[in-house]
């Protein structure tokens, strides 16, 4: 699959009908969602044939692209159920089968939780910028349990040095897959504009244990 | 829910040890057709909580025959990893519950999504 294919297949995916604040219920864009796929894909190879799980899953579109691009099994988590909803949705639109969903809080799992129960975890995490600071971070470490083999995670380009130092903490390898930029549109009634002027950076970050 | 999942999930419930595997009520149950990936499945199988697997199957009537211990060779047997494929990934349940095993708590089922939430209230 071509990625222009896989980004206008993923264009076709619903997002949330009403986004909730608390939750940071941003949906990945599909330009991003198949760019990150696309390289995780072809670069590292932590898609085919693989179990991923994807944390904050949402409406579901990493999954989906996931699924698209060859996944033996996607696993989606979120705490929403309206969320899931749409995601189950989407999936039997794309004509998916390989998809479960599991409704559960990601912060309030412990430690023992589905420990390396699959291959590669793929997620954009809340940055953890609405009254919940700290909430990137949990995603990243529950992905760390989680992940066998690695995890793939989108940040806001300011905690990079944040993540660098907590995985040098967590003894695990980071490295910068890529980096991205792009406009955030307008999704909730405290975004003025049509589109955030100034553009958000992002990166992708791969994380795994050093051997 | 496959039972792919079910083969992950644990209970969180506080105090709880192991709480695996956990107990399905299934009220309806819906078997699907996916297409048979050899690879996935002969490398899955290692990493699998065999003996939960085959029971769980069993009490919803989907045991396939499987054997409660797996045989070595089993990499080269085609029909036995159909078999498996078909238990994993084609059985779902849509409505039921899941209950902890130690605690006895009920997670919800709902059109094929399990409720891992706890409601602080219960606990």
């Amino acid at each position: 699959m071509k990625l222009k294919e896989l980004e206008s297949c993923l264009q076709q995916v619903d997002t949330f009908e009403n986004p909730k604040l608390l939750l940071e219920q941003y949906p990945t864009r599909p330009h991003i969602a198949a760019c990150m796929l696309y390289t995780i894909h072809n670069t590292f190879g932590d898609i085919e044939d693989k179990v991923v799980a994807d944390l904050g899953c949402g409406c579901g579109v990493l999954s989906i692209g996931a699924a698209m691009l060859g996944a033996g099994f996607c696993l989606g988590f979120d705490v929403d159920e309206d969320a899931l909803e749409i995601f189950r949705t989407n999936a039997d639109e794309f004509e998916l089968p390989n998809i479960d969903l599991v409704q559960c809080d990601i912060c309030s799992l412990p430690a023992q939780c589905l420990v390396k129960a699959v291959d590669t975890v793929i997620m954009n995490p809340p940055f953890g910028t609405k009254h919940n600071k700290g909430m990137d971070m949990t995603f990243l470490k529950t992905a760390l349990q989680m992940a066998r083999t690695s995890v793939y995670s989108l940040h806001k380009t300011s905690t990079r040095e944040h993540i660098q130092k907590k995985a040098a903490d967590w003894n695990v390898k980071m490295e910068v897959v890529a980096e991205l930029r792009y406009d955030l549109p307008a999704s909730y009634k405290f975004h003025k504009k049509k589109s955030v002027s100034s553009y958000a950076l992002f990166f992708v970050i791969k994380l795994y244990s050093r051997l | 829910m496959k039972l792919l999942t079910h083969n992950m999930l644990r209970s969180h419930v506080t105090g709880v040890t192991r709480g695996f595997p956990l107990i399905i009520r299934a009220d309806e149950v819906k078997v699907n057709s996916v297409d048979f990936n050899r690879e996935f499945v002969s490398r899955m199988i290692p990493k699998l909580e065999w003996e939960a697997l085959v029971e769980t199957a069993e009490s919803l009537g989907h045991g396939s025959d499987l054997p409660r211990e797996l045989l070595s060779g089993y990499e080269t047997d085609e029909e036995f990893l159909k078999k498996v494929h078909h238990v994993l990934l084609e059985v779902e349940i849509i409505e039921g519950a899941l209950k902890c095993p130690e605690s006895g708590t009920e997670f919800p089922i709902t059109r094929g999504i399990p409720n891992m939430l706890i409601n602080e209230e219960e606990s």
